[in-house]
């Protein structure tokens, strides 16, 4: 057994990733990229926001390219950079410049852990200019009509630090991502890991339970990706106990007296 | 090493004598003695070390508490005689010796069935975890206290200071996290929605239809929690058994099961009480039964359903206010707000509520969803009167606002400690914590308008500048670093080194790139000063003249600063005065404020750390520094001196540092040495000798400090 060896821009999504739309997203966002818009998604830790992406990806069948920002992010990790090879210096595109010249989709992951610097790279190409100057090339590359840029991040743990500058979020169409209603997150659950729905609907309700925490001791509650975590243990056997113990107490925090907290309540709850 | 022997009766006697005061107090110490000289010498070191640490708090108390733990010793564990103890000195903090006399005195109630049973729970213990637990729990956030009844009020769960029904500590924790989630289903589930105290009116004997309206409405809460947490209703199932409470009376069988339909409402329980009353007789309390105070109940709800209506109709107002400013045609018209239920099995009434303003429904900000939450636990329904937006001056806002006191203002009054942060303080004789001791304000400074900023940075303008380029080397920069592994752009000195170490047969480096560096400076910093009566003087103007120059190089070095001075009258009077707080901007009105710092009155430190330790740990910086200004050791007018205000200090900063703040002493006390070691710690202080170095220094140090 080999792991399949892919260029970003070859990573097309062939089987569709299940995604349950809580509005109109779908129908925004498709908006959007017709009339060749950048598009800001909001929303908490887990809730969906990078499987809205991969969908929206297997939907539009563009090749995703996904970045993970990071605080150490500088511009030429996202444009380009020279290499040295065998003495001579070759130009390497980062991720940006080869979704822009495949025409795929660039979704910059967490935006805000990224240096103030490199967000202005991206601004020409969020706005109607839709260019990347390539400044090492003396290069400016114009994007097709099917290159598509996607940013997220989280408004619940910005710090002062981190925030988003206006003149960055202004150039975009924001969707706004929440956790699901019970009904459909228990849904979701179940279609996702094959756990039964009595099950399910109790660890959307531990889930609730940990999210009345939020601000009080936590600084996030359960998200719907750890629900999964915990359904796919369960149905492998593991007890719904130690399961919500491992797979969303010791994720969500560190301090002892919370996880015993949490896990009171879990063990009240099953 | 040999057991040493115990002591004599006689040698007891004389110890106790001088903890106990005799030639004062009078105390007969010689029956005591003589039931401890019977002990193992261990034991006796650990009862007299415990009658010190009361004694350090009330002789009269040290005395009832030994002549009751000689009693107790063979019947209670040594960690609940500690938690008796602990109780009773905090009880007499709290209200005074009388009380705290009547805890010592009632050691049998303090445990309930103490022989054997001496694995209890200590509430002070498991406060942390319940109270996570209560939050976690849906509706209205619930406070936990302690009290020696177990009740709710709506709002504040209180609980026992120590559970031992049950053998094994685990078991006494169950039956506290019980007790929490019976009273919370009690706020949950609408037990308070009937008006309680009319019916007992009517009643020849409210007390035992209370009792029957309370067994029958535990068996509803009961199926509820059975429902809702089904996990801990089994556990509860078996403290029952185990505590042999669990068979249910012929009679009550088949009520159990009508009472536990999950449409049973409180309503049906009175009705059903009134039905059975007389014929049926009330079942003992179960082991996780609480009681029920009405009349807080009711006093609390009625304070607090008016206060949420008014909140209500406020924020309808500012609702529709904001809809008029950007709709001008929308004020000519008549607008309804409306509520629609919707169905939601996960919430206890089965719905949940939509805001809907002309039939349009509208999001709800955050403090509406969390009133109306609220408002449906209180009273099942939001009714009509409440979606009447307020009208203009209807309600004057300090009524329903969050109040703000003016620290002021509680002086002028009596004597309390409404409005004031409370912080705990370390009692070192008691080797515990005195709760809630210290009553803290955040006072303002008179800011004073003259040219004292002026005159110090002239006076001192040659070492501004000196200071000013010194810190700009320090500020944010991008560096280029050459010859890394990584980076944006080819370092093409490396590359032709490296070709030239290839083409003569060496080894090639792989460093041959350049990177960006950011270097940055993320500090947060507080400034404790001094203002106590002896910085009178000198020493005031060298503090002053200190904090323009730090102020004016912070500036340039782009740290985020706060300054704040602090100074004490006994515990109930803890000021802490606002200088420059981290929001604000160095301005004028800061530098009047800086010239208006004034001598106060004594230098009690505790509490100053905990307070500004607070303020530094809600600031995001990845260094946090704490840095105190002072020529003295700690000394307030109470018994704030000596070894009791450095224990407490050292305390304060131990926690502080626990936190992950630095603190730091700049002192011009020439006796620092003695005492600042066992304090800040061996490298965490400066003494200075001469007060007029002090402006020249602190900078500096602050630089060496922070690089």
């Amino acid at each position: 057994m080999t792991a399949r060896v892919l260029k970003p821009e070859e990573y097309y999504i062939e089987n569709e990733p299940y995604y349950e739309s809580i509005g109109d997203e779908i129908e925004v966002f498709e908006a959007a990229y017709r009339q060749k818009l950048p598009v800001l998604l909001k929303g908490p830790t887990g809730c969906g926001k990078t499987r809205f992406m991969e969908h929206i990806a297997w939907r539009l069948q563009k090749p995703l390219i996904t970045v993970s920002c990071h605080d150490d992010l500088t511009a030429s990790d996202l444009v380009g950079r020279y290499l040295v090879k065998g003495g001579e210096t070759t130009w390497v595109d980062g991720p940006l410049a080869s979704a822009v010249r495949a025409g795929g989709i660039c979704y910059l992951d967490e935006i805000v852990e990224a240096r103030k610097d490199t967000m202005v790279v991206i601004h020409p190409l969020a706005d109607d200019r839709r260019v990347l100057p390539v400044e090492k090339l003396g290069e400016l590359l114009e994007a097709p009509d099917e290159f598509c840029l996607a940013i997220s991040y989280n408004p619940g743990y910005q710090s002062v630090l981190k925030d988003l500058k206006q003149s960055t979020r202004q150039r975009f169409v924001a969707l706004e991502f929440d956790y699901p209603g019970a009904e459909l997150e228990t849904n979701i659950i179940v279609k996702e890991t094959g756990i039964n729905h009595e099950l399910a609907s109790k660890l959307v309700k531990f889930a609730h339970m940990t999210r009345n925490l939020k601000g009080s001791g936590l600084e996030e509650g359960a998200s719907t990706r750890l629900l999964v975590h915990a359904a796919k243990l369960i149905t492998d056997d593991v007890s719904p106990v130690t399961a919500c113990h491992c797979a969303i107490a010791q994720a969500l925090t560190d301090d002892t007296e919370m996880l015993v907290a949490i896990n009171e309540l879990s063990s009240s709850l099953f | 090493m040999a057991a040493r022997p115990p002591l004599t009766a006689l040698e007891i006697e004389q110890q106790l004598d001088s903890l106990l005061d005799v030639e004062f107090s009078f105390l007969k110490t010689a029956a005591p003695a003589a039931i401890l000289a019977g002990l193992e010498r261990q034991e006796q070191d650990y009862i007299i070390t415990w009658v010190q640490r009361v004694a350090s708090t009330n002789i009269q108390l040290a005395y009832q508490f030994i002549t009751h733990a000689v009693d107790a010793l063979d019947s209670m564990d040594k960690r609940i005689i500690e938690a008796w103890a602990l109780h009773a000195m905090d009880t007499y903090d709290q209200t005074g010796l009388y009380k705290a006399l009547e805890v010592i005195r009632t050691v049998r109630n303090f445990v309930q069935l103490s022989h054997e049973r001496n694995a209890g729970a200590v509430f002070e213990e498991q406060v942390g975890v319940l109270g996570h637990f209560a939050h976690g729990l849906s509706g209205r956030k619930l406070k936990l206290a302690e009290a020696e009844i177990t009740y709710t009020d709506t709002e504040t769960i209180y609980l026992p200071p120590l559970l031992a029904h049950l053998p094994t500590p685990d078991q006494n924790f169950l039956l506290y996290k019980a007790l929490v989630a019976l009273l919370w289903a009690q706020t949950r589930f609408g037990t308070f929605r009937i008006k309680l105290s009319d019916q007992l009116q009517q009643q020849p004997e409210p007390e035992n239809f209370l009792a029957l309206f309370q067994s029958l409405e535990t068996l509803r809460l009961e199926a509820c929690l059975e429902r809702e947490l089904p996990g801990l209703f089994r556990d509860m199932q078996t403290l029952k058994t185990s505590l042999a409470q669990n068979n249910l009376p012929a009679a009550y069988q088949s009520l159990a099961k009508r009472l536990a339909q999950a449409d049973t409402t409180a309503e049906d329980v009175l009705q059903l009480t009134c039905e059975q009353f007389g014929k049926l007789q009330p079942l003992p309390p179960l082991c996780y039964q609480p009681s029920l105070q009405i009349e807080e109940v009711e006093a609390c709800m009625a304070k607090r359903i008016e206060m949420e209506k008014i909140r209500v109709r406020v924020n309808l107002a500012k609702i529709l206010e904001e809809m008029q400013k950007e709709n001008r045609a929308f004020e000519q018209q008549e607008h309804k707000f409306d509520i629609k239920k919707i169905p939601d099995p996960t919430t206890p009434d089965g719905f949940q509520i939509e805001l809907t303003l002309d039939d349009q429904p509208i999001a709800p900000p955050e403090e509406v969803k969390v009133l109306s939450n609220s408002i449906i636990q209180d009273l099942g329904d939001i009714p009509d009167e409440y979606l009447v937006p307020a009208g203009e001056g209807e309600y004057d806002p300090r009524v329903f606002e969050d109040k703000q006191q003016d620290p002021d203002d509680v002086w002028t009054g009596t004597y309390h400690e409404e409005g004031a942060f409370l912080y705990k303080e370390w009692d070192y004789r008691r080797q515990h914590y005195r709760k809630n001791w210290c009553a803290v304000r955040e006072v303002n400074i008179t800011p004073v308008y003259d040219d004292f900023v002026d005159s110090t940075l002239h006076k001192y303008s040659g070492l501004v500048k000196h200071l000013r380029k010194t810190f700009e080397a320090m500020r944010d920069e991008d560096r280029l670093l050459k010859r890394q592994v990584y980076g944006d752009g080819v370092d093409i000195d490396a590359l032709v080194e490296a070709l030239a170490d290839a083409h003569d047969g060496s080894e090639m480096s792989d460093r041959l790139f350049t990177r960006m560096h950011r270097v940055e400076r993320n500090i947060a910093v507080v400034f404790m000063v001094d203002m106590s009566g002896s910085t009178k003087g000198w020493i005031n103007e060298a503090e002053r003249e200190s904090l323009v120059l730090l102020s004016e190089t912070l500036e340039t070095l782009g740290d985020r600063y706060a300054i704040y001075g602090f100074s004490g009258l006994a515990r109930k009077r803890c000021e802490i005065y606002r200088i420059k707080e981290f929001d604000e901007p160095y301005n004028e009105e800061i530098k009047a404020r800086i010239s208006g710092i004034q001598p106060k009155d004594y230098t009690r430190m505790g509490f100053a750390v905990r307070h500004l330790s607070h303020i530094l740990n809600e600031v995001e910086a990845r260094t946090r520094i704490l840095i105190t200004l002072s020529d003295g050791k700690p000394d307030d007018y109470d018994s704030y001196r000596g070894d009791y205000g450095i224990e407490d200090t050292r305390r304060a900063l131990l926690e502080a540092r626990r936190e992950g703040i630095h603190p730091y002493c700049i002192t011009i006390d020439r006796e620092a040495r003695d005492y600042l070691p066992h304090m800040y710690g061996p490298a965490a202080y400066t003494v200075i000798d001469e007060v007029r170095q002090l402006p020249l220094k602190v900078s500096d140090i602050y630089r060496r400090l922070t690089t």
